[in-house]
């Protein structure tokens, strides 16, 4: 979710990233939590991105909850979304990191690879039951690092007015997107729009395209690939979709869509409670449209996973893990889930969720078959993910073909 | 009074000690900190150039050394050569807008007229604000659709659709030229402004009674004593734009297309992004150098301006 959640905090908290990993160069360390090695583990530390006062507030007192299930006290904190990475790789060299870390889903592989983290089954923690995209997020070299107790992707949200208006049917196929868009673009308003962003939000919003079409990471220069692209840089030409959307994160799609300049986007369901207290704005969500009627539609997993790092008490690790079973249990999935309009990441928990919340069945239709970004690439991912974006801008932008962008794309992910 | 002149050569050269010794304790200070943040700070980033720098080194310290590797696949890239060529476009553009700017302002500050003190304060205003703040305001103005920048030129019947100032691969470089510019007009007009300050007055006059106008006056007056500050000025200007991150960053992330890709955004592309700390170092040294070799420029040219 990440990629998701805080996109233009992403490239603005970017720039303190690179500051905090200079520091790190300089040898600042940072102060562990209390409770001594060997002896009774009395509290742990945690550390999360959920920045915003509201959200931090409340994984506190789910964090305390669980600790106090787990006879420990919590010392919660959080860090920018792109920071948590150069933070945690600081303290991974200073051996300081926290008892129980989150981590976006995608980022999971590479700080597992690392050595710093212990896998989940010396705690008696498995996956079973767990959605296929988040278990392969999670699992590294065929062991599970990480959970998460909900995970998200993204959808088509419309405005039901504007389709009303127009007389447009929600679009399920490419050729329904295209027309239906054309048709909602009026004078100051566009039908349809997306983050092609050069960064891995937009790489994230067009995985849905790629993958549904049956395009795939590893061989970017498919046909497939191109017909995915091709869609995109359709929807831009014909004027119904902005050219801004090359510079546009998720955030400004989103504000975008309730100021009313656009009839359609793609965005995550993390955008709910906002759009919920726009007044006068009736949305609608449903699975992103496919090319053609019967292709399975195959989404990103978007969603945090909770690891244990490894560090010199075994008793500290145990009560993390105590802690991060909590937050994965049933209750907790279902309250997080209502709590941030996500998806339980236990099949089981979900398809409750789905009969209590109907407006989230898109969703959870859409995550069953959410793949993770990592699932083939493991830590080759960003490179892939870089390729993938650069071929976006350069085919919207009309630099090169779809055919030629991706060519290069897949260049750029085999590093030759 | 005798024994007072015996230990006379001794006491000397104890003082003579003593005075050596609290040179380099002045020195120290400078010394510690130029070694903790500058020395270190490079020398680790000429070593990581040179190793296998992965996340797994953050964890584990082990580091293979790839001798020059690094520097191959990172030069060999057709991305670099472009970032490059952006990059000596950005500095060039950058400049050259910042210092006509920067020299007309201070020329035209140095007369005197009511509230001038307070627009010349005011003038340094983008020199106040954090980057990211006027980064993220610019990239809101200079929007496409919505953007202030083009609804102004809509109103005023200069173009009837929008210039795609951030989408266009022409156009974007030209718009973070322009916000560089902005940032960097406060700077140049300080310096220059001082440059001027320190021009004797009675040569102005001298040049008047010569029958000399305002164009030849500022010809053999004004820029020939102006020269050795817009020296500085322009050396500076070259070291501070070539690793501009953040405006770039903040107005286009390096889109689109790679278009506005510097040299500085690619190393933090490579390091943060994808993770490849070697080869983000190998760039970001080329950077070091491209500074380094613009610093010993304006030593050089320092020491002559002094000598002559």
């Amino acid at each position: 979710m990440n990629t998701a959640v805080r996109p233009s905090a992403r490239r603005i908290t970017a720039l303190f990233g690179t500051v905090a990993l200079v520091l790190a160069a300089a040898g600042c360390g940072g102060g562990t939590g209390s409770g001594s090695a060997g002896g009774k583990v009395t509290s742990i530390t945690a550390l999360d991105y959920y920045t915003d006062a509201t959200e931090h507030a409340q994984w506190g007192e789910r964090l305390s909850a669980c600790g106090k299930a787990a006879g420990v006290t919590v010392e919660h904190r959080s860090v920018p979304g792109a920071s948590l990475v150069p933070q945690v790789l600081r303290q991974a060299s200073s051996r300081t990191l926290p008892d129980l870390l989150m981590l976006d889903n995608p980022d999971l592989q590479q700080i597992a690879r690392t050595g710093a983290l212990t896998p989940l089954d010396r705690y008696g923690i498995d996956a079973d039951g767990y959605a296929e995209g988040i278990r392969s997020a999670g699992t590294y070299r065929g062991k599970v690092y990480g959970l998460a107790p909900t995970v998200s992707t993204v959808a088509l949200f419309y405005n039901k007015d504007m389709l009303a208006e127009a007389g447009v049917a929600v679009p399920k196929t490419w050729d329904e997107l295209r027309t239906a868009a054309a048709r909602l673009t009026r004078p100051g308003r566009y039908g349809m729009a997306v983050d092609a962003n050069a960064t891995f939000e937009g790489t994230w919003q067009f995985l849905p395209f790629l993958w549904s079409n049956g395009g795939d990471e590893k061989r970017l220069d498919s046909p497939q690939a191109a017909q995915a692209l091709q869609l995109w840089v359709d929807l831009v030409r014909s004027g119904s979709m902005s050219k801004s959307v090359l510079n546009w994160t998720q955030a400004d799609v989103h504000d975008q869509f309730v100021a009313g300049r656009t009839a359609m986007m793609v965005n995550g369901p993390w955008r709910i409670s906002a759009m919920d207290r726009t007044e006068n704005l009736h949305w609608g969500v449903a699975p992103l449209p496919v090319r053609r009627l019967g292709q399975q539609l195959l989404t990103p997993l978007g969603g945090e996973v909770w690891a244990v790092p490894r560090n010199s008490s075994e008793a500290r690790q145990r009560a993390a893990a105590r802690v991060l079973a909590c937050l994965n249990d049933p209750a907790n999935m279902l309250a997080l889930a209502e709590q941030y309009h996500t998806v339980p990441s236990r099949s089981s928990v979900a398809s409750r969720y789905a009969e209590r919340v109907p407006s989230m069945a898109a969703f959870v239709k859409s995550v069953q078959g959410a793949r993770a970004r990592t699932g083939e690439l493991g830590v080759k991912w960003p490179r892939a993910a870089t390729g993938i974006y650069t071929a976006v801008q350069a085919a919207l932008t009309g630099e090169q073909t779809p055919e030629e962008a991706l060519r290069h794309a897949q260049r750029i992910a085999t590093g030759s | 009074m005798r024994s007072g002149s015996r230990p006379a050569p001794d006491g000397a050269a104890r003082a003579r000690l003593r005075a050596r010794v609290s040179r380099w304790l002045f020195l120290l200070p400078a010394l510690a900190h130029l070694s903790l943040f500058f020395g270190y700070p490079v020398v680790k980033n000429v070593v990581m150039s040179f190793q296998e720098y992965s996340v797994t080194t953050f964890y584990t310290g082990a580091a293979p050394f790839v001798g020059l590797r690094n520097y191959t696949t990172a030069l060999s890239a057709d991305a670099f050569w472009r970032a490059l060529l952006t990059t000596v476009l950005f500095t060039a553009g950058s400049l050259a807008g910042q210092f006509v700017l920067g020299l007309a302002l201070a020329l035209f500050f140095h007369r005197r007229f009511p509230l001038g003190g307070l627009l010349r304060s005011l003038l340094l205003l983008p020199w106040l604000l954090p980057l990211v703040v006027s980064g993220t305001t610019w990239r809101w103005m200079l929007d496409t659709d919505s953007g202030v920048v083009n609804q102004a030129l809509r109103d005023l019947h200069l173009l009837s659709s929008g210039i795609p100032w951030l989408t266009g691969t022409s156009e974007a470089l030209v718009s973070v030229i322009l916000v560089n510019v902005w940032v960097g007009i406060p700077f140049n007009t300080a310096i220059l402004y001082g440059g001027l300050q320190d021009i004797p007055a009675h040569l102005y006059e001298a040049a008047k009674l010569d029958g000399a106008g305002r164009l030849a006056s500022f010809r053999h007056v004004t820029w020939p004593l102006l020269r050795p500050v817009a020296g500085v000025v322009l050396v500076l200007g070259v070291v501070y734009t070539v690793k501009v991150l953040d405006i770039i960053l903040v107005v286009t992330g390096g889109g689109p297309a790679d278009a506005t890709q510097t040299l500085a955004t690619r190393s933090y592309q490579l390091s943060f992004q994808q993770f490849e700390f070697g080869r983000g170092a190998a760039t970001g040294n080329v950077l070091v150098l491209v500074s380094l070799a613009f610093a010993l420029v304006h030593l050089r040219a320092d020491r002559r301006a002094r000598n002559s």
